[in-house]
């Protein structure tokens, strides 16, 4: 049975980038696919990777992780201060970030507006 | 505006320490797209060496290589720079994956426990880059999260970068993916291994430096 938990952002609006990435990977590493309203900062990104690689041993292989997030075309002077403003009010609360545990998420597709989410097989993950 | 501040100082002090040293330029991108083939390919064709272990195993490159003073002529232009060979970036790594290339048990697992040090070394070194070159197999997907998470770090940091669609000698490759999926940055295909269009690479990486 694979558990997918969504967070919403303002469970991790408050904290900082340590705690957020502690409680991300805590989750995932309880074989939750999580679900996050909107994204982690590019620098948290990275230091999500590195934490994740720290923890990997014989049963943690790692993370499979995708963010989508709708890119901003350029255009008028006006879409682009609206564009903006948008961003200044909402932030990293814009997307959508998936992350999972390598061990029952293949591999994760982006097109780049949609997911496809593809999971190991039971056999494999049974073996595991 | 704090932030623009930031990236003006960040920016002031790069050109400084450019023009002071060497120009730190470093190879990323994900496991197996061909860095070291790349770096291997720089290094014979201005030093008359090799520079890493080539290999179809992921994560054959597991520690940071550096080979320093390498000068590149075009006309009478000239740039110098120490390269930076950084190991394959990942989310994941199974000691499983490298059994099933034929390693031991014991073999796998301590080359998976280097692949992770490797990783969170090439992280750490993002911020010691003057100039990166980013390394994409053009026969794969190129929205990857970890591409997109490379490319954005350096984004973030300001560092100017030039992304190769590498492989493009194999039918499969699709370096017009590559391009809508980064078109913000400048991208050449190329084959490392065959040094196809290195010509074309060099002028950009003039034009990427200077």
């Amino acid at each position: 049975m694979l558990t997918l938990q969504f967070v919403p952002y303002e469970e991790i609006e408050g904290l900082t980038s340590n705690e957020r990435i502690r409680k991300l990977l805590g989750m995932v590493k309880d074989e939750r696919i999580v679900v996050l309203e909107g994204r982690l900062r590019k620098e948290e990104e990275t230091a999500l990777i590195k934490r994740t690689m720290e923890e990997i041993n014989d049963r943690f292989k790692g993370i499979e992780l995708s963010v989508v997030y709708p890119e901003r075309r350029k255009g008028t002077l006006g879409r682009m201060l609206k564009n903006n403003i948008t961003d200044m009010l909402l932030g990293q609360r814009q997307g959508l970030t998936v992350l999972g545990p390598a061990s029952l998420i293949k591999e994760i597709k982006k097109d780049p507006d949609k997911i496809q989410l593809f999971t190991q097989d039971k056999k494999k993950r049974r073996k595991r | 505006m704090l932030d623009a501040i930031n990236k003006f100082i960040q920016k002031v002090l790069r050109d400084l320490f450019r023009k002071k040293k060497h120009v730190k330029l470093g190879l990323y991108g994900p496991p197996n797209g061909g860095k070291t083939t790349l770096a291997n390919r720089i290094c014979q064709d201005w030093l008359g060496e090799d520079m890493g272990i080539v290999s179809s195993i992921p994560h054959e490159t597991r520690e940071i290589k550096i080979k320093e003073q390498i000068s590149i002529k075009s006309g009478k232009k000239e740039l110098s720079f120490n390269l930076v060979d950084t190991p394959g970036i990942a989310t994941k790594i199974d000691y499983e994956d490298f059994v099933k290339h034929g390693l031991s048990v014991k073999k796998a697992k301590e080359r998976a426990k280097e692949a992770t040090k490797g990783v969170i070394d090439a992280i750490k070194w993002l911020d010691d880059m003057d100039a990166v070159i980013v390394v994409l197999d053009s026969t794969y997907d190129p929205y990857s999260q970890v591409n997109i998470t490379i490319i954005g770090n350096l984004q973030a940091r300001n560092i100017p970068v030039l992304i190769v669609a590498n492989k493009v000698d194999l039918k499969k490759a699709d370096m017009k993916k590559i391009e809508a999926a980064f078109p913000q940055y400048k991208v050449v295909g190329i084959s490392a291994k065959y040094g196809k269009n290195m010509d074309n690479f060099y002028d950009l990486l003039f034009k990427l430096v200077k």
